[in-house]
């Protein structure tokens, strides 16, 4: 008996080893470059779709991390990606500005939209940015926000503040989610409420739903509500290793005309997600 | 309630279709759960072993730190690693952030106290009088040591099994250690994650499924170690 339970032990204990050493990392070249990004870029398939084609045309394989515009400075600050991309125009500039960044260039846009059920509980529908989050606050109407230091999630805070002097933080309608853009909006739709969202990932949620999802567009074109995206470096001075040249081709390549009419040409639904707008 | 039958038909379609993204992510969880169990098995059964075995000042209060450390968090265990292997950490030259190695470390720390632990309390309800048998038969430290393993084998089975389904299941270090990157560091549960926030239910259902498929065939291997060995 103990013969037969060492050898199927035998079996079991190769098969983990195996296993172990399967995983050991196969350097068949050298390391991808790493870019940091938020859910935005990666939810709507853009990167999915550009960079094959930045690697086809340049010959470097890239990997990206897809969490929140913060996380992906921070994750820049460790030294911990080569190259980012986000939206969050205010906080880019600081983050150049404290050396943390390089060569940050401008690379596309879209707009932000407001979003809410058919029903419209606030009645909101073709009002400004400003007006619709008065009666939002005013008629307590379910928002959720993004709640992590994202893009979508500054921008909406700024148009708190200067729309009504402050965040309605720990107000019962106010639904600081702390997730994703498509996971803030399945949390709207399930309690009929707002959000504000790039129409980007909007898109994308129609997509889901075939063109019929449960929350439409209320607000949009408000000039408060452009969504700028731009790649910078993560700073080799600071970080020596970083893979700047690489990172440095890679930016290169997306202000290109390759690379913009290739943004410029991605589509879901027939319709465009991001216009490009490097250079102006 | 329709994404749940929804999601039984998408996993057959995903495994027998060689979905290329589903078999990544298995790929990814198998090789670092045989990682992170093979590493933690090696150190935790003789750790184990010690610490149900003899008896020493402060049992107790290793006994507890050990139970305590049962409760760690994943995402805790995810930011602990993260602070160390960041490349501003201590060991940021080894290069280990958003790779499958980090992660198997991070799950190591999991499954650690599980299997010390589980093994403490098999060796401790072993019978007293063993050792003395033992030793009147005039067996060696090494051979009362392997004995004393032999003779707790069930609940040291129960603990690798038990760990190895702690280490199968955990997101929160997968995520924070590797990055959830495709067809790198994606494991089926970070990609579980990825669809259910995205609205993606069925489809997180049908990559739940393909674990419990894989759970359910390492747990089918191991009962042929349990049976009346």
């Amino acid at each position: 008996m103990l013969h037969l339970f060492r050898k199927r032990l035998g079996w079991i204990a190769g098969v983990l080893l195996l296993g172990g050493v399967i995983s050991q990392p196969v350097h068949a070249g050298e390391e991808p470059l790493l870019l940091a990004t938020t859910t935005s870029t990666d939810d709507t398939g853009l990167l999915d779709y550009l960079i094959p084609q930045f690697t086809e045309a340049i010959g470097i394989t890239v990997k990206w991390v897809a969490t929140g515009t913060g996380k992906a400075l921070k994750l820049g600050e460790n030294c911990d990606a080569d190259v980012l991309m986000v939206h969050a125009p205010a906080a880019e500039k600081d983050y150049v500005g404290a050396g943390f960044g390089v060569n940050r260039r401008q690379l596309m846009y879209n707009d932000f939209v407001f979003i809410g059920a058919e029903s419209d509980p606030a009645g909101v529908k073709g009002q400004g940015a400003c007006a619709s989050l008065k009666r939002i606050m005013e008629k307590k109407a379910v928002f959720a926000s993004r709640g992590d230091n994202s893009g979508t999630h500054k921008m909406e805070i700024s148009l708190w503040k200067t729309c009504t002097g402050g965040i309605p933080e720990k107000q019962p309608w106010y639904l600081e989610v702390g997730q994703g853009m498509l996971a803030t909006i399945n949390m709207a739709a399930e309690r009929s409420g707002y959000t504000l969202t790039d129409r980007g990932t909007f898109i994308k949620y129609e997509a889901n739903y075939d063109g019929n999802p449960p929350l439409r567009i209320v607000i949009e074109g408000d000039a408060n509500l452009i969504n700028q995206y731009s790649v910078i470096e993560v700073n080799p001075a600071r970080c020596p290793q970083a893979k700047n040249e690489r990172a440095r081709k890679f930016g290169d390549w997306l202000v290109s005309k390759e690379g913009q009419d290739a943004i410029g040409n991605f589509r879901l639904l027939d319709k465009q997600l991001f216009t490009p707008n490097a250079g102006e | 309630m329709d994404f749940i039958v929804a999601g039984i038909a998408k996993a057959f379609q995903l495994l027998f279709q060689g979905d290329r993204e589903t078999y990544s992510a298995v790929l990814a969880t198998v090789q670092i759960s045989s990682l992170s169990m093979t590493v933690s098995l090696l150190i935790g059964i003789p750790l184990g072993y010690c610490l149900g075995y003899f008896d020493f000042p402060g049992k107790k209060g290793v006994r507890t730190v050990v139970d305590t450390m049962l409760a760690l968090p994943t995402v805790f265990i995810g930011l602990l690693v993260y602070a160390f292997i960041s490349s501003r950490g201590p060991l940021g030259e080894l290069g280990l952030l958003f790779t499958l190695s980090g992660i198997a470390i991070g799950q190591t720390i999991l499954a650690l106290p599980v299997v010390i632990s589980l093994t403490a309390t098999a060796v401790e309800s072993l019978d007293r009088s063993l050792r003395l048998t033992l030793l009147s038969l005039g067996a060696s430290g090494r051979q009362i040591f392997l004995t004393g393993i032999w003779e707790a084998r069930l609940g040291i089975l129960v603990a690798a099994v038990t760990a190895t389904g702690r280490v199968l299941t955990e997101v929160g270090i997968s995520m924070m250690v590797g990055g959830n990157i495709k067809w790198h560091t994606r494991t089926i549960t970070t990609a579980i994650a990825l669809e259910t926030n995205k609205g993606q239910f069925a489809t997180g259902i049908a990559l739940g499924l393909v674990l419990l498929a894989m759970a359910f065939a390492v747990n089918l291997s191991l009962s042929f170690l349990r049976r009346r060995a």
